[in-house]
């Protein structure tokens, strides 16, 4: 099973994370953290009439934190922010490829995804607060 | 493969967990630090309790109420007699070593500690060495300091003789005695009698070392001693707090209810007296009777005989894995100056990422921060992997773990 996680795509994106670091006066900053592993995650997002134009993450933690991280951001990159809300659990465990993880390692997997959809939320939270706070009570958010 | 120490063949067979198979293989346990595995005689004595006697204690004058008490305040002599305390009234049982810290935190701190006075604990202490006397030193405006630990994790007495020197309020010392993330033991004797020449108490916090080196708490003359039942092969739920019986004495109650009462009027309260001020409403009776079967245990194999065994597997450890290229281990090289605990990282690859590697070989080894960021900070890491050894750990066991770490430098192609 260690060979089914540790695969090459992931390795890849642990040692060349895509789109990592700051933004200055970037739009929207957010960081999370999960304290069972200590890993942390930061994304900048810079948002031109509701689009995703430029993101970055920086953080430290397992290859599996890491690699999602580095991975989402390619796939929302140029995207609407509001992408954030559709995407779910299922859809970043495919796109990285590890479907049997278990419930501890799960969170590793997605705190990136977490952190983003945080991030929309305070985005729109100064913007349109009514727009956030629907966002807020969707169950399907985090 | 037996250590030249202990008989661990004969020790595994003891241990019912041992005989688990994990995705087919067998299981090695190596999270001893954390907590350890119970012989079966600990289980049993569980079992006994709620199959033959089950029954509050010190209220009712029924048999199996008389039963019950004796055998729970057994275990308080036996604790008395393993550290070497001078009367069983110095021994409270609480749920574990972090509820032992909050109460003299709380009950001691808060007659004791005032505007502007100074604790001093280290860089290494466990989160519950630390959170307790942070939020105590808020309420009271009071400060603390960290004795800072060298790159090898040692203390330098000359710090603290410098905050001592210099701080005429310095008003309490609490250190662990053994680091549950680097597993070096400290000088605590030396450290007791240069506080006391200043006349400042000392809280040990004994989680590690208890379970792994003798404790005598008369010898070391410290104030308070703290540790937990369940990293000794006791029950989970059992801490212990020793202290000197006449601060004790002084000390206000923790939780207060019953049993920890003489007299209760509409207006006012008498309290109890040693020890049962400090153990309100009923406490686990049941575990804490579990516990003198880990006495026993224990004491049976002796702790001189632990404490040799757990320094050849360590140095046995430390040799197979200094082989490995792009090992980093942590703590001190020289054995008499740690336990049986080892904290490493192996390349790039993150603690939780191995330790999902070694759980695939049935190899269960901690990761993470340890509950210790202050240190992880100070290493300028953010986790680390651990390994921890007890008295059924064996050279067979390391050698499948290092089996495994050569299976990790292979996926991660270090």
């Amino acid at each position: 099973m260690s060979d089914d996680i540790y695969r090459e795509i992931i390795l890849d994106h642990y040692r060349n994370p895509r789109n990592k670091g700051k933004i200055d006066n970037a739009d929207v900053v957010i960081h999370d953290s999960n304290p069972l592993c200590g890993d942390q995650i930061d994304i900048y997002l810079n948002v031109v009439e509701g689009q995703i134009k430029d993101i970055k993450f920086d953080g430290k933690g397992c290859a599996i934190s890491q690699a999602s991280a580095s991975m989402l951001t390619e796939m929302v990159m140029d995207k609407p922010l509001t992408t954030a809300k559709d995407i779910s659990k299922d859809d970043i465990l495919e796109n990285i490829g590890l479907t049997n993880l278990g419930p501890a390692r799960i969170k590793c997997a997605l705190l990136s995804l977490k952190v983003l959809k945080m991030g929309m939320v305070k985005y729109y939270t100064d913007k349109e607060p009514n727009t956030a706070e629907e966002m807020e009570k969707d169950s399907n958010l985090f | 493969m037996q250590s030249s120490e202990l008989e661990t063949n004969k020790i595994r067979k003891d241990f019912p967990i041992l005989t688990r198979k994990i995705n087919g293989k067998p299981f090695v346990y190596l999270d001893n630090a954390s907590t350890t595995q119970k012989p079966l005689s600990v289980i049993n004595k569980i079992v006994d309790y709620y199959s033959l006697y089950n029954s509050n204690i010190h209220r009712a004058v029924y048999d199996i109420a008389e039963e019950a008490t004796n055998a729970y305040e057994l275990t308080r002599k036996k604790v008395c007699k393993f550290i070497n305390a001078n009367s069983p009234q110095e021994i409270i049982f609480t749920r574990n070593a972090t509820e032992a810290i909050n109460l003299v935190s709380y009950s001691w701190g808060r007659q004791n500690i005032k505007k502007g006075d100074l604790i001093i604990l280290s860089e290494q202490e466990h989160h519950s060495n630390i959170v307790p006397w942070q939020i105590l030193a808020k309420e009271k405006n009071a400060e603390i300091k960290y004795l800072k630990i060298d790159e090898t994790g040692n203390l330098n007495l000359n710090e603290l003789e410098f905050y001592l020197n210099n701080h005429n309020n310095a008003k309490l010392i609490s250190l662990c005695h053994m680091s549950n993330a680097l597993g070096n033991i400290i000088p605590i004797k030396k450290i007791i009698d240069l506080a006391h020449t200043y006349n400042i108490p000392v809280f040990v916090d004994g989680a590690q070392s208890v379970p792994h080196l003798t404790t005598d708490v008369t010898s070391l003359d410290c104030d308070f001693l703290a540790f937990s039942a369940h990293k000794m092969l006791g029950p989970t739920g059992v801490g212990i707090l020793y202290g000197k019986k006449k601060i004790l004495e002084e000390m206000d109650p923790f939780l207060c209810g019953g049993d920890m009462i003489k007299e209760v009027h509409k207006e006012n309260t008498f309290f109890n007296d040693l020890p049962y001020k400090f153990e309100a409403g009923t406490p686990n009776i049941a575990d804490v009777i579990g516990f003198s079967s880990a006495l026993d245990y224990l004491n049976e194999i002796g702790m001189d005989h632990i404490r040799n065994h757990e320094i050849e597997l360590t140095k046995y450890a430390i040799e197979k894995m200094s082989e490995l290229k792009q090992m980093k281990l942590y703590g001190d090289i020289n054995l008499q100056n740690r336990g049986g605990i080892i904290s490493f990282n192996l390349g790039d690859i993150h603690p939780h990422d191995l330790a999902t590697i070694l759980n695939e070989h049935a190899i269960a080894i901690r990761s993470g921060h340890h509950c210790a960021q202050v240190l992880m900070e100070k290493l300028d890491v953010s986790a680390t992997s651990r390994i921890s050894f007890y008295i059924y750990n064996t050279k067979e066991e390391i050698n499948i773990f290092i089996n495994a770490l050569g299976e990790a430098i292979r996926l991660f192609q270090l």
